[in-house]
């Protein structure tokens, strides 16, 4: 970890639509070990929020327990910010996001946090197509209390104390397939190149946008034997498509080879394109893309990039029907009957 | 053989199969009294079952209006064999079975101390009803009609009340008459009616309204404007979220675009539930669930997560009998200590406890004021008794010029006017920071909420000097919250040296037993309180007597360990009277435990749980 990050910054550093520099969405300095793959995430959250001039203020951050969730500090400093208790971050970001339909939601959770204590908090959230974009910085391993097995770590994956997984891996991206997630993506900490634009598309997309990042414990499981080391990763790395975001008033310049490249428009009428790396791939069929994701954990390989989204997705306040201004502006004139109806309701219980 | 006599003022007790059409007969009977002007109270004893097994349904009736429970069944309408055994016994010498008598009583049912009424209830519903479902539906109307003949109830009252029941289905308006008049019919000809114990119109319940406590917590969420409710489905708490989908389909739909003005999330289980409550709140929605025991057990983490991080909440707990899944169709006060002190580490609650449908209105409105001013969880402590059954109550009011205590929340412009912001700043000092709700403000007021310790700033800190300057501020807070709460209610001349101290659905028998024991000559005064932290008056009327009798609904005493705890009371002073059978309290419990200290008194009384019918009987005693 830095203890010291200077504070000068060149005057001239690129600005965005907002005028404001990189800078302004980092956070404090991270706390985590060097070489940690959540500090990288953190990196592309930073990266994807500048480029896409969000308002800090209108972006909830929302974290359960762990390393993973310890990253919210480390980004977007004038975000409001939620490190909530261990698997509950879920129902903590479905009563923000019914308060106030109008901010961005961004959860990060970790493999513990998800696979494990929130399981059914997460597996929840999915179904209701929450409007949020959730990331698991995911290393197979529990870094806080020192390296012991999480829930996603492979089956026969050797921690750092040489012993082998004996049980069976739950695979986060399968999972959500499986629960019917409208965006489901993965990726891996050390391909930002990838990443980034995932999570834009991501914090665009209207429900539960799903990323499953593989991030490597330097310190508790980047060993030989481990599924989860940047070695075994990267060389194990299996991309669907390149992805690139599209933001609702830039023209579309890049050229890519006639029947490769998918265009997706989103809620906001922005784009996602997508660059098919992979032969017969379809992000927009589900059965498709479940089954590929299949094959690949088959075959040992590691499937990044979005598997599978649903752009008509509509979220939780569609399926409530509640009000399209945020339930938090509402007043008294909004919400309280008054004396009359009162009357109306003691009398029909006379 | 003994006759009882008596003009309103009688205990009668359905014996009937659950998900057979009872309830809305038995409802009937109970409204038709209320509709005659006099005081009368209706409770459910129910099974945890849908179908097929006993459940009871008992109806008091009290001149001077006295709406607890009283023991000593005068009536019993048995219409379930599985329970008639336990329903013969249970009646008191001089009392009556009705009965159906369209198969003859078995001879292990008779006793020779009691009146039989035989009514062949099915026989005449399969005369007059061709289909066995209706059969069975009105053989309840059936032994209304005979009740109606019997007690001298008026049968225009009874019909009114039919008619309105089905005013969306007029079809059965016809069917129910008929077997309503055929059963009066069956009384009028071979029974002398009515009885000794019969009901006469009175003007004594004035404007009140009947209605389940339940209900008016809901209606209570409605008016404070809450908009956000999440929960988990558990007896006796599920009605407060049924009858806010209801009130609030009704009452926030906008009119011009049909958008709902609230949402409602079942969630998976009551952590959940409590997790919406909080995100809710944290982004400034107002938020409530409701649960009962073992929700609380469950929500126990993200309470003390809203205590630290001081996020409003508001939790209606409808009490059940515990522990574990213990009794849960059955009434008791026993999560008082869970409640209080709620979740790992130092921490301590708010608590609200209402006593009447007016007040689980007014107190849960009260508690989205109270949680927003303080910053912290609020929960309001009612009971099955109180919850899931009528009650007599005040009609409810709103005053419409009441704005909601938002408490202490900076919006933009104040965030521009103040120098700084810090989240646990103590600027007031009275421990209660001030906060700012997401998306307000693009470059200032942003901060981070986390159930780890922080300094004024929300800044993550191990140091201890910073934490415990903070654990003190939250101390400074409670202090603060006692004269934020309301006080209790006290009455008395203040000259007695016993006081009786209750709160919540025992007041009903406290009061009654204050009357009964009044009239014995033995004189106590009264404090009911109304909400935890308690207040300087508490201690002062507890200090002010030599014994307080502590009235509560559960085995441990719970309130009186609360009362040592948190005001240093001598354990000696504090004697417990305590009900815990899972039925509501009753006077004469009350009376009895009073009458332990007053040996003189008890030799001329007798034993007041078996002193009734109510207090006529005690009177001639005397």
């Amino acid at each position: 970890m830095t203890y010291l990050r200077p504070n000068f910054r060149h005057p001239e550093l690129p600005k965005n639509a907002l005028g404001y520099t990189r800078q302004y969405y980092e956070g404090r300095l991270s706390t985590l070990c060097a070489g940690c793959g959540h500090d990288s995430i953190s990196g592309a959250i930073i990266q994807a929020c500048f480029e896409m001039a969000i308002e800090p203020h209108r972006l909830a951050k929302l974290s359960g327990i762990g390393c993973s969730s310890k990253t919210p500090t480390y980004f977007l400093a004038n975000s409001h910010g939620f490190n909530s208790v261990h698997g509950r971050m879920p129902s903590v970001a479905t009563g923000a996001n019914l308060a106030n339909r109008d901010l961005i939601y961004l959860g990060v959770s970790g493999d513990g946090d998800t696979a494990s204590i929130g399981m059914g908090q997460f597996v929840h959230a999915v179904r209701r197509n929450l409007n949020i974009t959730y990331i698991v910085m995911n290393n197979g391993c529990y870094g806080l209390t020192k390296g012991q097995d999480s829930a996603t770590a492979d089956k026969g994956s050797i921690n750092k104390t040489g012993v082998a997984n004996q049980f069976q891996t739950i695979d986060l991206a399968g999972l959500a397939m499986e629960l019917g997630a409208t965006f489901v993506g993965r990726s891996f900490s050390g391909d930002k190149e990838q990443l980034i634009p995932m999570i834009k598309a991501a914090l665009v997309h209207e429900g539960f946008a799903f990323i499953d990042v593989l991030s490597p414990c330097v310190t508790f499981n980047n060993n030989t034997g481990s599924t989860k080391s940047y070695d075994y990763v990267r060389d194990h790395i299996e991309a669907t498509a390149a992805v690139d975001y599209v933001p609702v008033k830039t023209e579309i310049t890049a050229q890519y080879a006639e029947g490769t490249n998918k265009m997706i428009r989103m809620h906001d009428g922005s784009l996602v394109e997508l660059h098919k790396l992979a032969p017969g791939w379809d992000p927009l069929d589900r059965g498709l893309a479940y089954s590929r994701l299949n094959e690949s954990r088959a075959k040992g390989e590691i499937l990044t990039g979005i598997i599978y989204m649903e752009p008509q997705s509509r979220d939780l306040h569609y399926m409530l029907d509640t009000d399209t201004r945020p339930l938090n502006t509402l007043n008294e004139a909004d919400l309280c009957p008054g004396q009359e109806a009162l009357e109306v309701i003691n009398s029909e219980n006379r | 053989m003994q006759q009882l006599s008596s003009i309103n003022d009688l205990v009668i007790r359905f014996a009937n199969v659950n998900g057979t059409g009872s309830a809305s007969a038995n409802n009937l009977f109970a409204k038709s009294i209320f509709r005659m002007g006099i005081p009368v109270t209706p409770k459910n004893i129910f099974p945890s079952n849908i179908q097929g097994l006993p459940t009871w349904y008992e109806v008091r009736v009290s001149d001077k209006g006295y709406l607890g429970r009283r023991n000593g069944i005068d009536i019993m309408v048995c219409v379930n064999p599985q329970s008639m055994k336990n329903d013969v016994e249970s009646v008191r010498p001089g009392g009556y079975f009705m009965y159906d008598s369209s198969r003859p009583l078995a001879k292990q049912y008779l006793r020779d101390d009691i009146h039989y009424i035989g009514i062949p209830m099915i026989r005449i519903c399969q005369a007059l009803f061709p289909q066995p479902r209706q059969q069975q539906l009105l053989k309840n109307v059936v032994y209304v009609g005979a009740l109606t003949a019997l007690l001298d109830i008026e049968v225009d009252v009874v019909k009114t009340l039919i008619s309105e029941e089905f005013r969306k289905k007029e079809k059965l308006i016809p069917l129910n008459f008929q077997a309503l008049e055929a059963g009066i019919d069956y009384v009028h000809k071979h029974y002398q009616y009515p009885l000794g114990l019969r009901l006469e119109r009175r003007n004594k319940v004035g404007n009140w309204i009947m209605i389940d406590g339940n209900s008016a917590c809901a209606l209570g969420a409605i008016y404070a404007g809450a908009t956000v409710a999440a929960w988990y489905p558990i007896t006796p708490s599920t009605s407060v979220v049924d009858a806010f989908t209801k009130y609030a389909k009704r009452l926030r739909t906008d009119p011009v675009t049909g958008k709902k003005k609230y949402a409602i999330v079942q969630a998976e289980d009551e952590l959940a539930a409590m997790g919406v409550v909080i995100g809710a709140m944290w982004n400034g929605a107002r938020s409530f669930t409701a649960t009962s025991g073992p929700g609380v057990s469950l929500m126990n983490e993200f309470i003390g997560l809203a205590y630290f991080a001081e996020i409003p909440a508001v939790l209606i707990d409808v009490q059940r009998g515990g522990p574990s899944t213990g009794m849960p169709t059955r009434t008791q006060q026993s999560d008082i200590l869970l409640a209080a002190y709620a979740s790992h580490g130092d921490t301590k609650h708010p608590l609200l406890f209402p006593a009447s449908p007016k007040e689980c209105f007014e107190m849960t409105a009260e508690a989205f004021d109270l949680a927003e001013r303080m910053q912290t969880p609020v929960m309001v402590m009612t009971d099955l008794d109180l919850g899931m059954n009528d009650h007599l109550s005040p009609p409810f009011e709103w005053d419409d010029s009441k704005q909601f205590d938002r408490g202490k929340v900076l919006n933009a412009e104040d965030l521009e006017k103040v120098k700084e912001f810090g989240r646990y700043l103590d600027v007031d000092g009275d421990g209660i920071p001030y906060r700012t709700i997401p998306g307000t403000h693009p470059t200032k007021g942003s901060f981070f909420t986390r159930g780890s310790s922080k300094d004024e700033y929300a800044r993550y800190t191990e140091e201890g000097e910073a934490y415990k300057r903070n654990m003190d501020r939250l101390l400074k807070k409670w202090e603060t919250i006692k004269d934020l709460v309301p006080g209790p209610e006290i009455s008395g001349t203040g000259n007695s040296k016993e006081g009786l101290l209750f709160f919540g659905t025992s007041a009903y028998a406290a009061l009654e037993a204050t009357d009964r024991l009044g009239t014995a000559g033995v004189k106590v005064d009264t404090l009911r309180l109304k909400a935890f932290p308690f207040n300087a008056a508490v201690r002062d009327f507890i200090e002010q007597h030599e014994r307080v009798y502590v009235v509560e609904q559960n085995r441990d005493a719970q309130m009186r360990s609360l009362l040592m705890i948190e005001l240093g009371i001598d354990p000696k002073k504090l004697i417990s009277i305590l009900n815990y059978d899972g039925f509501p309290i009753t006077a004469g419990l009350i009376v009895n435990g009073i009458l332990k200290f007053h040996p003189e008194v008890q030799a001329i009384v007798g034993n007041g749980q078996q002193a009734g019918p109510g207090d006529a009987t005690v009177n001639r005693k005397l």
